[in-house]
C-alpha cells in the first residue's frame, strides 16, 4: 500500500535552503553592472512640490542621476486616466503629495552608500497645505462607496427592543504588515521593451499585469522572479509607487536598477491595517438568544484609492440572528493607502464581534462558549445556504478541553496564582474558503522524476511542500522525486497567495493535472505495452512511481515507460476551478482560540500564559507547516492584541515610531506556550483534498480571546487595542496593589 | 549617513589627541546607538574615533571596590560573577536592557552615552531642542507617552533610556573620565544632567573627554536587590517606568536602601526623601506606600504620560516587596 503523504507533517522541501542561505530572495541578485537606488520622500503630508534642487546630489561621487516628477520618463498607461481621479498613487505623474513619506524623487548612485547619502543632499521645496490624518476629527468626510452598502435582514436596530443588550464602540490602531524582509524591487530593462523584475511579491502574474497596463508593452516581454519571499503579511499583494519609480528610474539610466526600502519607509510605502472604529450594538432574550445585532464601522483610505475589507463580513453569518444590520464607511485621510494584512478586515471585525459577545455574556450570566453555543449558525444566516462544512462546535469542544475551560471561575477578578490575576477569554473566528483558478504544467522525466510548475507565490506557508505532497498522493510518486516550482511570471498562471486560497486554488490544479499525467501515461501504456492493452486507465494501479495492472501481475515504471518509446519526458498542462458548489454552499473556515492571561495587579503588564487555538480548516495538508501557520498567526494576534500600534504625531502627519525598537512586534518573550488542534475533517465540496484555507483564521477572533481573558482577571474591558500596561493601571486603585 | 573618515588609535592619549584635532569627532564603541543616529541624520561626524584597542575591558577588585572598564561589554558584565555576587541589582538592570544581540556589542562607556529615544529627537524633519538647538519642542505638544514626569524643562522632556546607568545610580558608582587635562571623576548621579535650557547636552563630560571606567564602592546590598522594568512587550522594550532598589535589613529593620527610576526623567532618578523615609524602618507593605507616595511629589505630567504617576506609585511598592522578600 502506498503512504497517503498529505496529512502527513513532511519537512519543508525548502527548509535546507532558507536555512543555509541557498534561498535568493529579490534583493540577492546581482545583474551585471547593477546599480543602487534610494528614495527622497515627502516630509510634508498635503500639498505640492514647489521645486526639487537636485544639484548637490548630483554633483555627489558616484551619483548617476535623480529621477522626479521633473525628469522621469512618461509612463504610457498614466494617459488613459486622469489625474487626481482615484487613479492610485500615480508615482512622478506630477508635483501633487497626498501624504507624508510619499516618494518624491529617486536616487541612482554605484554604491547603495552613495545613493542613501546622495538622497540626504536633495532639496525639496513644498507649498504646503492643510492635511488630515486624525479619523476622529474627520467623520465629517465619511463616505460609502458601492462595495460596501449597508446590510440588513429582518429589522433594522432591532437590538435596542430587547430584554437585555448591550452597545459599545472598539477601536483598532493603524497596524503595519512589518515583515523581516524589506520592501525593493530590481529591474532592468534588457531592452527599451523587455523588462525583467526581480521582486518581492505575493503573485508574479499580478504584478506583469500591472506593468503591462502602466508600460503598454507585451505581457511575455516583461518576467519577474519571486522565487523566495521573506514574509509578507499582505503587503505584497500589489505593486507599489516604488518599484514603479524604480522601473523608471532603470529605464531613464538604462541600466538595472535595485530598491531596498528602509523600516522607516515600510510604514508609509507597503500599505497597513486601516485604523477603525466599530460600534457593536447587539440584544439578546434573558436565555441568551440573539435577537438583533448592529454593527457600523469606519475605517481610513488614502486620498486617491478607496480600500475596503470584510470589516462587517463576519457579523451577517456567524451568529444564528434574525435581525442583522451592518453599514461600513471610510474615512479619507492624507495617508497612504491600506492594504490587507493578515487576517484582513475579519481579524478587524472579529475583535468588536466577538469582545461584544463576551460583554453580553457577563450581562446575561451566561458562559461565553455556552452563549456562542447557544447562538450557533447551523446554516448561513445570511445567504440561507448550507455550510459545505463546519465543525466549529467540535472546535469549541477542543479548545475548551485544551484550556481547562471548566475549571475557570466565572467571576472577573476571582482568579489569582503567584501574586498574578489569572484571566481565561476566547472567541471565535472565520474566514472565506475560496477556491480560484490556477493552471499547473506537469513534466514527467524518463528519469522518473516529476516537475510542477505554477506562477504561484510563497511567502511562508510552505507552499512547494503542501503541493509535493498533493501531486505524490495522486500520482504515487514518491515526494523526494517531484519538485514543485513557483514564483516566476514565465510559469502557468496562478493567483496571488492571498486570503487563504493557495492549497484550495493551487492544489487543485496540481490535484488536477497530475489526474491528467496519469491518464496520459495510462493511454500510453495501453497503447504501447502489450500487458496493459485489455485495461483501461481507471482500473490501473499508480504505486511508486509504476504502473501496475489491476490484477498486480505487471508493473511498468515511468522510467521504463518513457524509455521505451524513446520519450525524453511527458508534459502536461491543466487549468482548474471550482463549478457550481459556491452557489450551492457557503464556505468558511472557523477558527477558536482559547487564551488564559496573568495581569500584575500593580503595574497592569499582561502577559500571555498559554494559547490554545483550533482550526477547523478541513483536511489539513501537511500538520507541521500548518501548526507553523497558525502559530505565526498567534504571534500576529498578540501583536494586535497587546502591543502593536503605529502612532501618528497629527501635527505633522508623520509617524513616531516607524522602527521595530518603538513598533511593538511581539518578540519570543511574549509568546507563551501555544498548542495547535485541528478538527482535520474534510471539507466535501470545496476541491479535491477537501482543504480549506488556515492562514487569516489562525490570527482572526485571537485578540478578543486575550482582551476577554484580560477582562476576566480584571474586571476590566479594553475596547481600544492595544491592550498596554497603562489601560490596565486603575485595576490597583480599586485594591490593595501589594498583595 | 554622510561621509566620514575613521582611526583606530592605539592608545588613550592617541585617542583623545584624536578627538581634540577635530570638532565634529565622535568616538566609538559597540555602535549600538551611533550607528543608527548616523543612518537617520541626526549624528553627522566626519570623523569616528574607534576606541575598541583600548585597554579597557577589564573588569577587576581594587580592594573593596569593582572596576569596569569602559569597554566591558554590557552582556560580559551581566555574566560576571563578581557582579552576579556582589552587585546583584546591577546584573539584573543590564540584562533587562535591550536584547542579547545589543548587549553583546554595547559597552558601559556607550551605554552610558546613549540618547535619548525620544521619537523627535529621531526625526529630523520635525522639531527637537536636543538635536537642533531652538528649534522646539515636539513631544511637549505632541506624543508624549515616553516622556518625563520629573526634571524636565520647558525645552525638553526627554528620558534617559539606560537601564544599566538606573542601577549604577543607586549604587553609588564613580565615573572615571580621561582628557587633554587629565584624569577626573564624577559620582554617577551627577554625570548625567537635567535638560534645562541646554537640552542638548546629555550629561557632564567635557569636550575631548573620555569615560574609561566605572567604579562600584562596597555596599550591603547583595541579597535584597530588585530592578523592575515595566514595559509594553516583554523583552526589547524601554521602560515605561522601571525601579531599582538596594536593601540592606537586619532584625526586620531598613538599616539602608536605595531606589532609582528609569524611564521618568532626563537622567538617572535617584528618590533621596524615599530613602530616607524608609530608612530606620521596618519593610512593610504601609512604609514602602509612604515612601512611594514621597517618591511621586513633583512629578509633572503631560497629554499622553499621566499613567506614568501612578505606574511609579505601583512599581515602587511593588519592587520595594519584591527586594524586601527576596
Amino acid at each position: 500500500m502506498k503512504k497517503q503523504q498529505t496529512g502527513q507533517p513532511m519537512n519543508r522541501v525548502d527548509g535546507r535552503l532558507k536555512v543555509t542561505g541557498g534561498a535568493k530572495y529579490f534583493a540577492d541578485h546581482q545583474p551585471a553592472d547593477m546599480q543602487y537606488a534610494a528614495l527622497v520622500c515627502s516630509t510634508i503630508s498635503c500639498g505640492a512640490i514647489a521645486g526639487i534642487n537636485a544639484t548637490k546630489a548630483l554633483r555627489a561621487p558616484g551619483v548617476v542621476d535623480v529621477v522626479s516628477h521633473l525628469n522621469a520618463p512618461p509612463v504610457p498607461g498614466y494617459k488613459k486616466t486622469t489625474p487626481g481621479n482615484k487613479n492610485g498613487l500615480q508615482i512622478f505623474r506630477d508635483n501633487r503629495i497626498y501624504s507624508n513619506g510619499q516618494p518624491v524623487a529617486i536616487v541612482v548612485a554605484n554604491t547603495l552608500e552613495r545613493a542613501v547619502y546622495a538622497a540626504s543632499l536633495v532639496e525639496v521645496q513644498y507649498n504646503q497645505e492643510t492635511h488630515y490624518t486624525n479619523m476622529e476629527a474627520s467623520m465629517d468626510k465619511a463616505f460609502q462607496n458601492n462595495r460596501m452598502k449597508d446590510y440588513s435582514r429582518g429589522e433594522i436596530n432591532a437590538w435596542q427592543k430587547a430584554p437585555v443588550t448591550h452597545s459599545a464602540q472598539y477601536t483598532i490602531p493603524l497596524e503595519v504588515h512589518n515583515p523581516m524582509e524589506l520592501a525593493g524591487i530590481i529591474a532592468h530593462w534588457t531592452t527599451p521593451d523587455n523588462l525583467t523584475l526581480y521582486a518581492k511579491t505575493q503573485g508574479v502574474k499580478s504584478v506583469q499585469e500591472t506593468i503591462q497596463e502602466l508600460f503598454e508593452i507585451p505581457e511575455q516581454n516583461i518576467t519577474v522572479h519571486s522565487r523566495f519571499v521573506g514574509g509578507a503579511f499582505g503587503m505584497a499583494l500589489r505593486v507599489w509607487p516604488l518599484e514603479i519609480a524604480t522601473i523608471l528610474a532603470a529605464k531613464k539610466i538604462r541600466k538595472p536598477v535595485k530598491l531596498v526600502i528602509t523600516r522607516e519607509q515600510m510604514f508609509t510605502l507597503v500599505g497597513y491595517r486601516p485604523n477603525s472604529s466599530q460600534k457593536i450594538s447587539m440584544g439578546a432574550t434573558p436565555d441568551g438568544k440573539l435577537t438583533g445585532i448592529t454593527h457600523e464601522a469606519v475605517a481610513i483610505t488614502s486620498p486617491y484609492e478607496d480600500f475596503t475589507e470584510g470589516i462587517v463580513a463576519m457579523t451577517k453569518f456567524m451568529y444564528d440572528c434574525p435581525n442583522v444590520n451592518t453599514r461600513y464607511q471610510l474615512v479619507p485621510l492624507n495617508m497612504s493607502t491600506p492594504i490587507w494584512m493578515r487576517g484582513p478586515g475579519e481579524a478587524t471585525g472579529s475583535f468588536a464581534l466577538e469582545s461584544a459577545i463576551d460583554e453580553l455574556s457577563y450581562k446575561l450570566k451566561i458562559d461565553p462558549l455556552q452563549l456562542r453555543i447557544l447562538n450557533h449558525a447551523d446554516t448561513d444566516p445570511e445567504r440561507n445556504l448550507p455550510f459545505s462544512s463546519k465543525y466549529l462546535k467540535e472546535a469549541y469542544q477542543i479548545g475548551a478541553e485544551k484550556i481547562g475551560w471548566s475549571s475557570r471561575n466565572p467571576v472577573p477578578r476571582s482568579m489569582q496564582e503567584n501574586g498574578m490575576l489569572v484571566g481565561y477569554g476566547m472567541s471565535s473566528g472565520t474566514f472565506g474558503a475560496y477556491r480560484g483558478k490556477a493552471t499547473v504544467s506537469a513534466i514527467l522525466k524518463s528519469d522518473g522524476t516529476l516537475t510542477l510548475q505554477s506562477a504561484a507565490a510563497d511567502i511562508g506557508p510552505g507552499t512547494a511542500t503542501a503541493m509535493v505532497q498533493i501531486a505524490a498522493d495522486v500520482t504515487g510518486i514518491t515526494p523526494d522525486k517531484i519538485t514543485f516550482m513557483l514564483g516566476e511570471s514565465t510559469f502557468p498562471y496562478a493567483p496571488e497567495q492571498g486570503g487563504s486560497a493557495t492549497v484550495s486554488t493551487v492544489g487543485s490544479a496540481v490535484s488536477d493535472v497530475c489526474h491528467a499525467l496519469l491518464k496520459e501515461l495510462a493511454n500510453l501504456a495501453i497503447s504501447q505495452v502489450p500487458a496493459f492493452k485489455q485495461t483501461t486507465p481507471e482500473l490501473i494501479i499508480y504505486e511508486d512511481g509504476q504502473l501496475i495492472t489491476a490484477d498486480r501481475q505487471t508493473k511498468i515504471t515511468h522510467e521504463a515507460l518513457l524509455q521505451q518509446q524513446k520519450l525524453p519526458e511527458v508534459k502536461v498542462t491543466a487549468t482548474s476551478q471550482g463549478g457550481d458548489e459556491r452557489k450551492k454552499y457557503s464556505m468558511y473556515s472557523f477558527s477558536v482560540h482559547f487564551a488564559k492571561v496573568h495581569v500584575h495587579p500593580a503595574t497592569g503588564v499582561v502577559r500571555i500564559q498559554h494559547i490554545v487555538s483550533v482550526a477547523d480548516a478541513g483536511a489539513i495538508v501537511n500538520t507541521k507547516t500548518a501548526r507553523s501557520q497558525m502559530i505565526g498567526g498567534v504571534v500576529g494576534g498578540i501583536g494586535m492584541a497587546l502591543t502593536e500600534e503605529a502612532i501618528l504625531d497629527h501635527r505633522f502627519g508623520r509617524f513616531i515610531n516607524n522602527n521595530y525598537a518603538d513598533y511593538h512586534v511581539p518578540v519570543n518573550a511574549d509568546t507563551p506556550p501555544t498548542d495547535v488542534y485541528f478538527v482535520n475533517k474534510k471539507d466535501p465540496h470545496i476541491n479535491p483534498m477537501g482543504s480549506k484555507g488556515l492562514g487569516e483564521i489562525a490570527l482572526i477572533g485571537f485578540a478578543a480571546a486575550v482582551s476577554n481573558a484580560v477582562f476576566h482577571a480584571t474586571g476590566i474591558r479594553v475596547r481600544d487595542l492595544p491592550i498596554t500596561p497603562d489601560k490596565l493601571l486603575h485595576i490597583a486603585s480599586t485594591e490593595n496593589a501589594t498583595t | 549617513m554622510n561621509p566620514f573618515s575613521y582611526v583606530r588609535p592605539n592608545s588613550l592619549k592617541a585617542a583623545i589627541e584624536a578627538m581634540a584635532r577635530d570638532h565634529s569627532a565622535r568616538f566609538i564603541a559597540g555602535g549600538t546607538n551611533l550607528l543608527d543616529l548616523m543612518k537617520n541624520g541626526v549624528a553627522l561626524p566626519e570623523k569616528l574615533i574607534d576606541i575598541n584597542q583600548l585597554p579597557l575591558r577589564e573588569i577587576r577588585q581594587d580592594g573593596n571596590t569593582l572596576h569596569i572598564g569602559a569597554l566591558v561589554l554590557n552582556s560580559d558584565l551581566a555574566a560576571h560573577d563578581l557582579v552576579k555576587t556582589q552587585h546583584p541589582l546591577l546584573s539584573e538592570a543590564l540584562l533587562a536592557g535591550a536584547s542579547q544581540q545589543l548587549r553583546n556589542m554595547a559597552t558601559v562607556g556607550g551605554n552610558m552615552m546613549q540618547r535619548t529615544r525620544c521619537s523627535y529627537f529621531y526625526d529630523t524633519s520635525m522639531p527637537c531642542n536636543k538635536r537642533q538647538p531652538n528649534s522646539g519642542c515636539g513631544a511637549t505638544g505632541g506624543i508624549n507617552r515616553m516622556h518625563a514626569i520629573f526634571g524636565a524643562s520647558d525645552n525638553c522632556i526627554a528620558v534617559h533610556p539606560s537601564d544599566m546607568c538606573v542601577a549604577l545610580a543607586a549604587l553609588d558608582a564613580t565615573v572615571l573620565v580621561a582628557g587633554p587635562k587629565g584624569e577626573r571623576r564624577i559620582p554617577f548621579t551627577d554625570f548625567h544632567r537635567l535638560p534645562g535650557n541646554t537640552p542638548q547636552l546629555d550629561n557632564n563630560l567635557a569636550k575631548n573627554e573620555l569615560i574609561t571606567a566605572v567604579e562600584i564602592p562596597p555596599h550591603p546590598f547583595t541579597k535584597h536587590t530588585c530592578y523592575l522594568k515595566v514595559r509594553d512587550r516583554a523583552s526589547y522594550a524601554f521602560a515605561l517606568v522601571s525601579v531599582a532598589v538596594a536593601m540592606d535589613i537586619s532584625d526586620n529593620v531598613i538599616r539602608n536602601v536605595r531606589i532609582a527610576m528609569g524611564g521618568v526623567a532626563h537622567k538617572p532618578w535617584r528618590l533621596p526623601d524615599a530613602e530616607k523615609a524608609l530608612t530606620g524602618k521596618t519593610p512593610t507593605s504601609d512604609n514602602f506606600r509612604l515612601a512611594a507616595n514621597i517618591a511621586i511629589q513633583g512629578a509633572k505630567t503631560y497629554a499622553h504620560n499621566g499613567f506614568k504617576k501612578e505606574l511609579a506609585f505601583n512599581s515602587i511598592q511593588t519592587a520595594l516587596l519584591k527586594a524586601a522578600t527576596a
